[in-house]
């Protein structure tokens, strides 16, 4: 009983540093431009799709490749920035959050009738060699896939953090989200900020499709589950709070996980929906959140 | 160094500004006076790109700027603190002024501005690791002054500087800004502190309800009738 015990806690911890991934690109893109992006979820199918034909034609490890998905990710994402993007968020702000709704759920359909085109609707998933070794600790188990998707979430979460708060361009995204007036009054372009944050946003959502195409499948329809996700985690950490999405994620691991051991697995997506509603309902601002940017 | 004319600007089917022309020189300090809602923050915001004109044209250092990027605008020379500051008040008082220094040409140069910066608010650097959020109004105020000195600019526009000081620190300010005229920035100031202002400024506009209705030199003006009956008492 107490080992299964910390082996559902081991569980909702390693899942939920996944689905802390998942949610960072939204949740800087949010924060960054006010546009939620609901292709978000699409955004990690392509990544999953670049990670699975790198490895189905040159066998590489989708680990290692994960930097150039995130390359290929974050073109993709200029793209659209440029393309559809750009042109709803100099729209006046009451119609902005209205408008770019629609059109990146437009957009979401789209990209899954491509992603059909191109790749059919067979269920893809890469699984590696050493995907049966695991550490057990106190006879926990921690399958090695999963504790490599740990370290991939926290590095990038790391990394986006160093980058915001230490490099010129980082404080230039920071100063745009506390206030993009006078952030375009220091000089800087803040459309240049919103095209680079989008395009992180979307390099992350690469990162996250690989650690979800090693861990689970892929398939064109799966967007929409992933952003959910990603909403849930969001809204848990904090909108816009970025080092709140690991804990939002981790938060919504725990819950699942509890969830299928103490209930069943059957009610796992349920409880996470049920914590959704009671954080919008009573701590609106999140878990951990502040109402700083 | 920088002109107007004939600028009309709308706000939806409102028209705020009517055929405003006016002028700065180099060296000079402007001061545009006028009741609230006449219209001087508008004319900032548009001199600075936030918000667009219908008709006329904005000229700066010989280059028309009317259609130019807010951040264009500071790229070449002409920066502005806006109204009540806008510091960042989520980030460390050095944050914000090196955000200051963010156009390229400005940030090879960011070590010696801010030496110049600390020289004319010390207060500043004794307080340069602290949250800019937990500095008081007047702080503020001097952290959005420096942080716009900090991209070098040849024109400084300021937008009531002296907005919720008390008294002695409003002195202070008008000293400082005469200061940083002396180091050779044409500035543009408006001000509802309107003997100071006039006080400080080579000439002045009087904006009322989006027009220009007198100008002349800051004394003329202070001898103006309507100013003195309306802003002086």
């Amino acid at each position: 009983m107490i080992e299964s015990l910390g082996q559902t806690l081991a569980f909702g911890v390693l899942v939920g540093a996944l689905y802390g991934l998942v949610a960072l690109g939204l949740s800087l893109v949010f924060g960054v431009t006010k546009l939620l992006n609901v292709a978000h979820g699409e955004l990690i199918m392509f990544g999953g799709y670049v990670s699975f034909w790198v490895f189905a034609k040159m066998g590489l490890d989708p680990f290692l490749t994960i930097p150039l998905t995130m390359i290929v990710l974050a073109l993709l994402g200029a793209l659209l920035y440029r393309l559809v993007f750009s042109w709803t968020i100099k729209l006046p702000e009451e119609v902005k959050i209205k408008n770019t709704l629609l059109v990146a759920f437009g957009l979401s359909i789209i990209l899954q009738n491509l992603a059909l085109r191109f790749w059919t609707a067979d269920e893809r998933g890469v699984t590696m060699s050493y995907a049966g070794a695991a550490l057990t600790v106190f006879g926990v188990r921690f399958p090695a896939v999963r504790v490599i998707s740990l370290l991939v979430a926290v590095v990038c979460l790391v990394a986006l953090q160093l980058f915001l708060k230490k490099t010129y361009t980082g404080k230039a995204i920071r100063a745009t989200v506390q206030n993009w007036e006078a952030a375009s009054l220091m000089g800087i372009d803040i459309h240049r900020v919103y095209l680079l944050s989008f395009a992180i946003g979307a390099a992350l959502a690469g990162a996250a499709g690989t650690l979800v195409v090693v861990n689970y499948s892929i398939q064109p329809a799966m967007g929409l589950e992933w952003t959910m996700i990603a909403l849930v985690v969001m809204v848990l950490g904090g909108l816009g709070n970025i080092p709140g999405t690991l804990v939002g994620g981790i938060a919504l691991g725990l819950t699942e996980s509890a969830t299928s051991f103490f209930i069943s697995s059957n009610y796992r997506a349920v409880a996470g929906l049920i914590l959704f509603l009671l954080v919008l309902i009573f701590r609106p601002q999140g878990l951990f959140g502040s109402k700083e940017g | 160094m920088l002109s107007l004319e004939n600028v009309n600007v709308y706000y939806k089917e409102l028209q705020a500004l009517w055929d405003i022309s006016l002028t700065v020189g180099e060296g000079e300090i402007i001061a545009l006076i006028g009741p609230n809602g006449a219209g001087k923050t508008t004319t900032l915001r548009i001199i600075s790109g936030l918000h667009r004109a219908v008709s006329g044209d904005i000229h700066f250092m010989g280059q028309s700027i009317n259609k130019a990027s807010p951040h264009k605008i500071v790229e070449l020379g002409l920066s502005q603190v806006p109204e009540t500051g806008k510091i960042f008040t989520a980030m460390s008082v050095l944050e914000n002024l090196e955000l200051g220094a963010f156009v390229k040409k400005a940030r090879k140069d960011r070590v010696q501005s801010l030496e110049r910066v600390f020289e004319i608010f010390p207060r500043l650097a004794e307080r340069k690791d602290q949250q800019a959020g937990t500095l008081s109004g007047g702080e503020r105020q001097m952290l959005a002054i420096g942080r716009a000195l900090m991209s070098e600019p040849l024109m400084l526009m300021l937008d009531e500087p002296s907005f919720g000081l008390a008294p002695i620190l409003v002195e202070h300010m008008f000293e400082t800004i005469a200061k940083i005229n002396q180091q050779g920035v044409a500035i543009l100031l408006v001000e509802q502190n309107v003997q100071a202002a006039l006080e400080l400024a080579h000439r002045a506009y009087l904006l009322e309800n989006g027009r220009i209705v007198g100008q002349g030199d800051g004394k003329q003006l202070l001898s103006f009738e309507s100013v003195r009956s309306s802003y002086l008492g």
